[in-house]
């Protein structure tokens, strides 16, 4: 979805304001939605993927005006009414006062609220579409439902840096049309492929996006050949490419 | 976004009285529990925060084999001093900067930031100035945050798009030899960790990390 919240790269918003000595929350409801959305989520009352979705579907001119929590509690309202687990009806009328429901009772959840989603890499037995050090291009997409691809990295040329592993897919698992495991990718980009050649000099941009975001990079019809793995100029960090293999490989085995 | 936007002794209204009967009735419902709401908020007010990030910060600047080991499996080397995983802090890789290359971690399409070692972002993380410019004037939003950079150095900025989760190891200031691991760890900064920020010796003053200790 073209939304509003997939903001990379736009202007006007203006400059970034810090608050000295910012306190975790700023008022004790804060507290409580934070500690709410967290809870319903272990509890399954739905996913972290449906619970970024619902924040997306918020209106335009609401989302910017809202605070941070105050999406969340939009979130959160709206997939419990969604799933089920309460009604408008019941919120609107414990909103004027305790009420009395005895017999109503859900079957009480005592998991504990560990986990933020069910996201877990999968089996890990599907063979990579990709490796590293491929050139690769992001689709051109733009679809109607939730996605993690930004609009600016999208029809953009980049190299695969990482393999993280395979991981559900969110753009299904918003929408409850499955988990679609597959591989996600650290993406390397140029600024001056994201933001044109006027752009200043030695900016990389680096994206995880999932396998289905991504295509071959295939200039004049043949293959690229296949970028260097050699680390990028500037690159020092021990971290390059070729650990995220050593990375994975290592979580395989802890699991 | 201040806190002057909220009055904490206003009546009951707007969200705070959504929320509270939300809670109320998923309480009765018995799909959260009031116990583990008030554990989970404990924790991360007064638990999970930055001082755990600027700790394995100070162990890899004393500890080279730590160090090591953090840049090429970070989950586990973060959990090696007492941090586990939890949310948001499952998958984690660590950028180190060094003088040519300059990493900053950013969340376009939300607010995505890694809560085992940083805690909870703060509010200018997850506005949409940051958001928006992060990605396409970096130099200029590091400005902002009065951070200058050569025109040698490359910067390198990590939209958390998935389910990784990314901290920067800074540089460690000069001068600062004669300073203990515990030393260290005071002077290692939030913002240093997400990468608008570089550690400075002696600190600026009130740059310290703002988060209660364990």
């Amino acid at each position: 979805m073209n939304g509003v919240h997939d903001l990379g790269g736009m202007d006007g918003f203006g400059p970034v304001v810090r608050e000295q000595d910012e306190p975790v929350f700023h008022s004790e409801w804060e507290r409580r939605m934070f500690a709410l959305a967290l809870s319903t989520m272990a509890s399954r009352c739905f996913n972290v993927d449906e619970f970024r979705r619902t924040i997306e579907r918020m209106p335009p001119v609401r989302y910017l005006s809202t605070s941070y929590y105050e999406r969340w509690l939009y979130a959160v309202e709206a997939l419990l009414a969604e799933k089920g687990v309460i009604t408008r009806d019941e919120l609107e009328s414990e909103m004027r006062g305790p009420v009395e429901r005895g017999a109503q009772l859900a079957t009480a959840r005592a998991e504990p609220a560990t986990r933020m989603s069910e996201r877990v890499p999968g089996q890990g037995s599907r063979k990579p579409r990709f490796c590293i050090g491929e050139r690769v291009s992001t689709k051109n997409i733009n679809p109607p439902g939730h996605t993690r691809i930004p609009r600016y990295a999208r029809g953009k040329r980049g190299i695969v840096r990482y393999d993280w592993g395979v991981f559900v897919f969110p753009d299904s698992h918003a929408h409850g049309l499955g988990r679609n495991p597959q591989h996600c990718y650290g993406v390397e980009f140029n600024g001056r492929e994201l933001w044109g050649q006027d752009h200043p000099a030695r900016e990389r941009v680096y994206l995880d996006l999932w396998e289905d975001y991504l295509a071959p990079d295939r200039r004049n019809g043949v293959k690229a050949k296949q970028a260097t793995t050699r680390p990028a100029p500037a690159r020092t960090s021990t971290a390059g490419p070729r650990d995220a293999g050593k990375l994975r490989a290592r979580r395989g085995r802890a699991r | 976004m201040s806190t002057k936007d909220h009055d904490h002794n206003a009546p009951e209204s707007g969200p705070a009285l959504r929320v509270k009967a939300l809670e109320a009735l998923l309480v009765e419902k018995g799909v959260v529990q009031p116990a583990v709401l008030d554990a989970l908020i404990d924790s991360y007010e007064h638990k999970i925060g930055p001082r755990n990030g600027a700790r394995v910060v100070a162990r890899a600047w004393v500890d080279a084999a730590y160090k090591k080991r953090l840049l090429t499996d970070a989950a586990a080397a973060i959990a090696e001093l007492g941090f586990p995983p939890g949310p948001q802090g499952e998958y984690m890789m660590v950028l180190e900067n060094t003088p040519r290359v300059h990493n900053m971690v950013v969340c376009t399409l939300c607010s995505c930031y890694p809560w085992s070692v940083l805690g909870l972002p703060p509010v200018w993380y997850k506005s949409t100035p940051y958001r928006s410019r992060a990605v396409s004037d970096p130099r200029g939003v590091l400005k902002e945050f009065g951070l200058e950079l050569g025109a040698e150095v490359e910067v390198r900025v990590w939209d958390s798009s998935a389910e990784m989760r990314y901290m920067v190891l800074p540089m460690r200031p000069p001068g600062t030899d004669h300073l203990g691991e515990q030393e260290l760890a005071s002077i290692v900064t939030r913002d240093a960790m997400i990468g608008t920020a570089i550690v400075k010796y002696p600190p600026d003053k009130g740059s310290s990390v703002g988060a209660p200790a364990r």
